[in-house]
């Protein structure tokens, strides 16, 4: 490169935070069963941080054993009841439920970006309006279950444990809830141990919107409990998004049992850009497909595949473009990329990014001032990156991009193939016919042409490969919580 | 003096080549020696899978589909020989008849899928943004089945037919006690329009083979109609190993149990992609 752009922007904003003073979060939660929060059986609470400030927000309740079989009694009595609720009525519930959240936004927003770190920006344009349109979109077809799985006898499967990871919590329990719900189960959904809050204030909107008793629960814990669920007695289904490794032992805990799974799991997944690309619009696709929610995404487009002729000047580009990220608060609503969610996640990523450096790439991490307190690292780059290093193969889950370049159309094809796992792929070319061409030669579940991280409740979301089987997501989200009867 | 017959030698079908097992053992099955495949030709198999599927899954969906049917018509015409098999393995001779029949049917059944699973599966999503967003069905790549012992050719057909209609390349295991019905039709499909390797046979011993079979990693899913539950599990336990799609049912004895729901055996083998392209200038 000839050119090196500056290392630090002087650019000052003037904050702006949103308050949090309309909150209305309690000390404690307990665990929400049969319709109400309840004392854990061994009476433990563990407090939920903001990764931010590293200050505690609430304490929080996390189940064991004897609450996961108190909760699945629970959701075994309720289930027949709510399959058999006239569908039309079942559907009402759940379109309160969507419009509850609606009217709490604001609220489950700032919780969210609260208890998991994630810019205020992105909880309250995306995590929370999606979950509300999820819950919307399976509504409507509670009573059009037989359309949307090809005119058959359809019967929901029974009870459903669901497990939710960190990166978009509420959101999360949106795409697992409601098309189960839709579908007449009743379910257990476990949120990720860094980030319960919003899941419980779901479970405050479940009793403001009567759902009846026993048809969602809400118990927070870590892996073991998480553990305990999927092998508790009872289950019908297991449905699960978060790490390839945690679904592989879900999987394997299953063998020989009759129980359905979904699993969505990690990817490494590429954002290509051909020399054919509008280079700008590719840039700023970049940024959001790696920097969005700290690239703390199961999509994220953290292989940056380059054509050759074209690699300096969008390597030049995204440098001088990742200058002007703000990192930060993320209660500012100026903020770009905010805390990392947890002091292990930070860990993680700190050892991949010294993988990186060891093995021989060419890292470039923006300077910034980081606040003292709570879990930060400034968005990286590496050139240089071989296709063998660990930052081209294993999943960071964090803001760092690993930027590789490739001559012609089949080698991208290749190279972007030649991963065990296929969530996503971002395909970047003006010209419609080699879009598509590529579009169907990647193997991946979701295929973004010139655009990156879009998501919708109409339109089927889940990987090929290791990045686990089902969808979520438009009729195909059905199918998972249902059997055919005939 | 007696013409002295010329009898056959049942061989593997891996790549579109009859093949003794590299392991140059064989099992005795009444006058017949049955191939026991071994771990290097589970492993044969799933390279000549693996290279034949991309092309099998580019053919247009009506080129599948007439080379399906194409299959049902190889067979058809080999019905009085496989029929006779099958009676000699123990078929009464309405069952063999009945038996193919039904494995006919199914293959024209199947092979009429290959061009709608698009419109029935997938669509355009009103999705609430400036975007042309739609979900096709794709296969899942490499198949693995373990097919029921009986009905021997039938508990076949039914779980090829729709692995190949999403677009799959497969490697099976044939029946166990009564091979011969398989390694015949795999006659019938060397003949027929099937490309090379979309298909692959394998006759020998179900613990051996099948874990073989489930334990490769290049293998996409695993469809099990062993009827074994202890099976069923390690295959299970094999499929965490790389996430592979698992799925158990028992083998179909009818035309009605192989195609109903036909399309819960097709999803089953098939991904969902969703491309999102921006509309506006």
């Amino acid at each position: 490169m000839t050119v090196e752009p500056r290392q630090a922007l002087v650019w000052d904003y003037a904050p702006a935070p949103e308050a949090t003073d309309h909150l209305r979060l309690r000390d404690r939660y307990g665990l929400f069963i049969a319709g109400e929060f309840r004392e854990p059986a061994d009476s433990r609470y563990e407090p939920t941080i903001n990764p931010a400030s590293e200050e505690p927000i609430a304490e929080v309740a996390w189940a064991g054993a004897e609450d996961i079989q108190r909760a699945v009694e629970a959701a075994r009595a309720a289930q027949p009841r709510w399959a058999a609720l006239p569908a039309r009525e079942r559907a009402k519930y759940i379109f309160r439920i969507a419009r509850l959240i609606q009217e709490r936004a604001r609220e489950l927003a700032v919780t969210e970006t609260l208890d998991g770190g994630k810019p205020l920006r992105e909880s309250r344009d995306v995590d929370i309006p999606l979950a509300a349109a999820h819950f919307f979109h399976y509504a409507g077809w509670a009573d059009k279950l037989r359309y949307g799985v090809v005119a058959r006898e359809v019967a929901p499967l029974g009870v459903v444990a669901q497990i939710v990871p960190w990166n978009f919590p509420l959101l999360m329990a949106a795409w697992k809830l409601a098309p189960a719900l839709a579908c007449g189960n009743t379910a257990i959904l476990k949120p990720a141990e860094t980030t319960p809050l919003t899941a419980l204030l779901l479970a405050e909107i479940c009793q403001e919107a009567e759902l009846p008793e026993g048809v969602v629960a809400i118990l927070p814990g870590d892996g073991a409990t998480g553990a305990a669920l999927v092998r508790a007695p009872g289950i019908d289904k297991v449905a699960f998004t978060g790490s390839t490794a945690v679904g592989r032992d879900i999987q394997s805990a299953l063998a020989g049992r009759d129980i359905a799974l979904t699993l969505e799991l990690g990817g490494k997944s590429a954002n290509i850009v051909f020399e054919d690309a509008a280079i700008d619009q590719a840039v700023e696709g970049i940024v959001n497909g790696i920097f969005f929610n700290q690239g703390h995404v199961c999509c994220a487009g953290s292989r940056l595949l380059v054509q050759e002729s074209v690699a300096e000047e969008v390597i030049a580009k995204l440098w001088a473009r990742m200058l002007r990220l703000r990192v930060g608060d993320p209660l500012d609503k100026n903020t770009d990329v905010g805390a990392v969610n947890s002091a292990a996640q930070l860990e993680r990523i700190q050892e991949l990014v010294q993988a990186g450096e060891q093995e021989g790439a060419v890292r470039r991490s923006i300077a910034c001032e980081l606040p003292d307190r709570g879990f930060w690292f400034a968005p990286t780059m590496f050139t240089d990156v071989s296709p063998v290093h660990r930052i081209a193969v294993e999943e960071i889950f964090g803001p760092v991009v690993s930027v590789l370049t490739f001559r012609t159309v089949e080698e991208a094809i290749a190279k972007t193939n030649n991963s065990v796992s296929g969530l996503a792929a971002g395909i970047w070319t003006d010209k419609g016919a080699k879009a598509f061409q590529v579009a169907s030669a990647l193997r991946a579940g979701v295929i973004w042409q010139n655009t990156y991280n879009h998501f919708d409740p109409t339109a089927a979301f889940g990987g090929y490969k290791e990045s686990g089987f089902g969808r979520e997501g438009g009729p195909a989200g059905l199918r998972p919580y249902l059997r055919v009867v005939r | 003096m007696p013409r002295l017959t010329v009898r056959k030698t049942y061989k593997l079908y891996i790549g579109g080549a009859f093949v003794r097992s590299e392991s140059g053992r064989s099992d005795l099955l009444g006058e017949t020696n049955i191939p026991r495949a071994s771990r290097k030709d589970v492993r044969d198999a799933m390279v000549a899978a693996r290279k034949a599927q991309a092309r099998w899954a580019s053919l247009t969906a009506y080129n599948r589909g007439q080379i399906l049917y194409r299959a049902a018509e190889a067979l058809e015409s080999r019905r009085a020989q496989i029929e006779a098999v099958l009676r000699e393995d123990g078929a009464g001779d309405a069952d063999a008849k009945a038996e193919l029949d039904a494995a006919c049917d199914v293959l024209v059944h199947y092979a009429g899928w290959t061009d709608k699973l698009h419109s029935v599966l997938g669509g355009v999503n009103p999705v609430a943004s400036p975007f042309l967003s739609f979900s096709l069905p794709e296969p899942t790549g490499v198949v693995g089945v373990v097919a029921a012992d009986r009905p021997a050719l039938l508990g076949l057909v039914a779980e090829l037919a729709p692995a190949l209609a999403a677009g799959n390349a497969v490697v099976a295991l044939v029946s166990r006690t009564a091979p011969r019905a398989a390694l015949d039709f795999a006659e019938a499909l060397g003949v027929s329009d099937m490309p090379a390797g979309v298909v692959n046979l394998l006759s020998g011993r179900l613990a051996e083979a099948a874990a073989a079979l489930g334990a490769h990693r290049d293998l996409n899913a695993i469809v099990d109609a062993s009827g074994d539950r202890e099976l069923g599990a390690e295959l299970d336990r094999l499929a965490a190993e790389t996430i592979k799609r698992a799925s158990h049912h028992p083998g179909a004895c009818t035309y009605e149990q192989a195609t109903e729901p036909a399309l819960e055996r097709i999803v089953a083998l098939t991904e969902l992609k969703t491309a999102w392209h921006p509309v506006g200038v």
